[in-house]
């Protein structure tokens, strides 16, 4: 499968390694999206990478991707400035389940890099965010300085029926927020088990946590939802890097339900 | 030449008739390729006669050996299979994908040329067969299909020969696989060789199997000649060097991820990824990308890859699977069990090259048999918060 050659029309820094990219196609229309999928982004002559979709899904002008420089191809990506050309194959893969979580309480869970990914899945759900009951973001990173989408954090806690709540491993003299992992902000909000959809996204082991933090709590697991990665270079099904068990993460995933995968979660190096 | 074939009928083909096959194969364009003897092996190459064949060779192999013998008789099919198997014209070990070049305003990206050469493959074996077929699901099967080897497929002519020896480390009957040619092949050739004949009992698979078959000097096969091709295959059947239990294997397998039995296998396996290269159904690769010195022109290839190289499941931080025990589980695990679910059958066909291949005698229908003979009796665990 061949690349589409596309345009950076914008460029963002997030961190001092993270960079949000706003990206169009040279020649036809936007790829519709859905939240939670990734494109392969391909940086002339170095190579591609799996970069989830971070950007509002109804924006039919471009695609966005928030990239973390952290080798070879993420570090040409990041550096992309405006006018460069990417190289881009996708949309690929499962979506989180936003529309299917209406009426419910909707956890979103993310760790790190992990909020990237989710972002999609958040626009969505507070462009209707009257069909839902509560509506709460956690998220978690190591130290202040390497939160995302610290002033859109701010944002959307000013919506009604909104709750969001920060944490850090580690704070520093700036930090007035929470200090501890991820899955220690769910005791700050409420939401009824029963009848409550979890989205997580971030560390393997910050997923293993929030998830059994989750079951802990009363929500069944089918209930949860949870992103993973793999290596990968096909995308598509073909070249079985991404391999997880009986599933292809590019093809079955990267979202998968928690009741599919906990078995398998559980077990080191599958 | 005798009256028209019905397809299905049997024919005879004596060795000259063999060669009138591979000449009118090249006539039509093919690029015949069969079996040659190179290295000590038999190892599949392009042929332009049946005086490339291995004539009056067979094979012994056991678990980390494999050794040429002389046989008795001039048979020109009389071994099992060498390291390679035809996955190395269909899938080629290595495949440039697109080609890009750098332009004023960023680059262009060109698509390689689809492949043109047509292949008749001449001596497949019935393992052999289902090997290609399992590879056409997981290339052609799925959404996104991997356009070289659909046009590489497509064009392909294949010739089976119905095993005539069993090796040492074979179990294609375990698996349903053989050694009989039930279907996907254009003709099938059973080899029958004694003190005063030489001859091939051929049925086409194909209407043009059956075409090309009735341009050739034969004459019918009576019974006598079916009854010996059937003894053939009866004596192949009861010389399987090995077996694999399949009932309940998959479900073992699929409880058994903390078996310590991965641990044993881990302590004798090398991670040297020959059980991946030799196995027929293999398909993972890798993808390369580079440019030239002037950084002008760039280009995307992919590779054969295998699950026992730390590289393969690198992600940032490091392998998923660090440990030669987690790669092993994962290659036997997707290869008996996974592939179930994933396409529709086993992902072995019993062919047995991995056993013969690995350095240190690793043998897939022991380490299965261990799993399934006492596999992991711990219920399925949900995660527990540990890292
Ligand atoms: C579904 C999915 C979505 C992702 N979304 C994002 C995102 O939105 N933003 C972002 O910054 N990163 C994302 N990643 C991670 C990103 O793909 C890797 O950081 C990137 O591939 C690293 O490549 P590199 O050459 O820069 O790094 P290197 O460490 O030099 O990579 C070496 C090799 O490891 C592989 N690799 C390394 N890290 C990863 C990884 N984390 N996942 C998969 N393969 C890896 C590369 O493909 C390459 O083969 C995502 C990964 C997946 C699987
Ligand atoms: S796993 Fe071993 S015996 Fe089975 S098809 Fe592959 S190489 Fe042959
Ligand atoms: S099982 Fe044998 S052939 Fe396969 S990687 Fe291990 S040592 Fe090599
Ligand atoms: S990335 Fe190639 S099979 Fe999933």
């Amino acid at each position: 499968m061949l690349p589409a050659l596309w345009r950076v029309r914008a460029v963002r820094a997030e961190t001092a390694d993270t960079a949000t990219l706003e990206l169009v196609p040279l020649a036809g229309a936007v790829p519709r999206f859905a939240p939670g999928q990734f494109n392969m982004l391909y940086a002339f002559g170095i190579g591609e990478a799996p970069i989830s979709l971070s950007g509002d899904a109804a924006d039919p002008s471009c695609h966005v991707h928030t990239v973390r420089a952290v080798g070879a191809v993420s570090t040409a990506i990041a550096r992309a400035r405006p006018g460069g050309m990417l190289g881009l194959r996708g949309p690929f893969g499962s979506a989180w389940p936003v529309a299917a979580a209406e009426g419910q309480d909707l956890l979103i869970v993310a760790g790190g890099l992990g909020l990237a990914p989710l972002r999609p899945a958040i626009h969505q759900a507070l462009a209707a965010s009257g069909r839902y009951r509560r509506i709460a973001i956690l998220y978690g990173g190591r130290n202040p300085a390497e939160l995302l989408f610290r002033d859109e954090l701010a944002l959307w806690a000013t919506r009604q029926g909104v709750t969001v709540a920060v944490t850090v491993d580690h704070a520093d003299a700036s930090w007035h927020g929470a200090v501890g992992v991820v899955p220690s902000l769910l005791d700050r909000v409420q939401f009824d088990p029963a009848a409550t959809v979890a989205l997580l996204c971030g560390p393997e082991v910050m997923l293993r946590f929030t998830a059994a933090a989750l079951r802990g709590a009363g929500v069944a697991a089918a209930r949860i939802f949870v992103s993973m990665e793999r290596n990968m270079k096909c995308a598509v099904g073909l070249c079985g890097h991404c391999q997880f068990g009986p599933d292809f993460i590019c093809r079955d995933g990267p979202v998968l339900p928690y009741d599919r995968i906990a078995a398998r979660l559980a077990v080191r190096e599958i | 030449m005798g009256a028209p074939t019905l397809p299905g009928a049997p024919v005879l083909l004596d060795p000259a008739g063999l060669d009138a096959l591979i000449a009118a194969l090249a006539a039509r364009g093919f690029s015949v390729i069969g079996p040659t003897l190179r290295e000590g092996a038999i190892v599949y190459d392009r042929i332009s006669g049946i005086g490339a064949l291995p004539a009056g060779w067979t094979d012994r192999q056991e678990a980390g050996r494999y050794r040429l013998e002389r046989r008795a008789d001039a048979a020109l099919f009389g071994y099992a299979v060498g390291p390679q198997s035809w996955k190395r014209f269909l899938h080629p070990p290595e495949e440039r994908l697109w080609r890009a070049r750098r332009t004023e305003d960023g680059f262009t990206i060109e698509t390689e040329p689809p492949p043109v050469e047509r292949f008749a493959f001449l001596g497949m074996r019935a393992c052999e067969l289902h090997a290609v077929a399992i590879q056409d699901r997981v290339f052609l099967g799925g959404t996104h299909q991997d356009p070289g080897y659909a046009a590489r497929r497509a064009g392909a002519f294949l010739v089976a020969v119905n095993c005539g020896t069993a090796g040492g480390t074979c179990f294609c009957v375990s698996m349903g696989t053989g050694p009989r040619a039930e279907s996907g092949f254009d003709l099938a050739l059973t080899e029958l060789i004694g003190p005063d004949r030489h001859e091939f009992l051929t049925v086409a698979g194909s209407a043009e199997g059956a075409a090309l078959l009735a341009t050739l000097p034969s004459r019918p096969a009576g019974a006598e000649a079916e009854a010996a091709a059937a003894s053939v295959m009866a004596r192949t059947e009861a010389g399987m060097g090995r077996t694999l239990e399949r009932a309940g294997l998959k479900e073992a397998l699929q409880a058994s991820p903390e078996h310590p039995h991965w641990d044993d296998v881990a302590a004798r396996c090398l991670a040297c990824a020959n059980c991946t290269m030799v196995c027929p159904t293999c398909f993972c690769t890798s993808v390369s990308d580079h440019t030239d010195l002037a950084g002008t022109e760039a280009a995307r290839v992919k590779r054969w890859d295998s699950c026992f190289t730390a590289e393969f499941s690198f992600i940032h931080g490091g392998p998923v699977r660090p440990h030669r025990s987690a790669r092993y589980r994962q290659w036997l695990t997707h290869k008996l069990a996974h592939w179930v679910d994933q396409f529709g059958s086993s992902g072995c066909v019993g062919c047995g090259r991995c056993i013969t291949w690995c350095p240190v005698g690793i043998d897939i229908t022991a380490e299965a048999a261990a799993i399934r003979a006492a596999p992991d009796a711990k219920p399925e665990q949900e995660g527990h918060g540990n890292p």
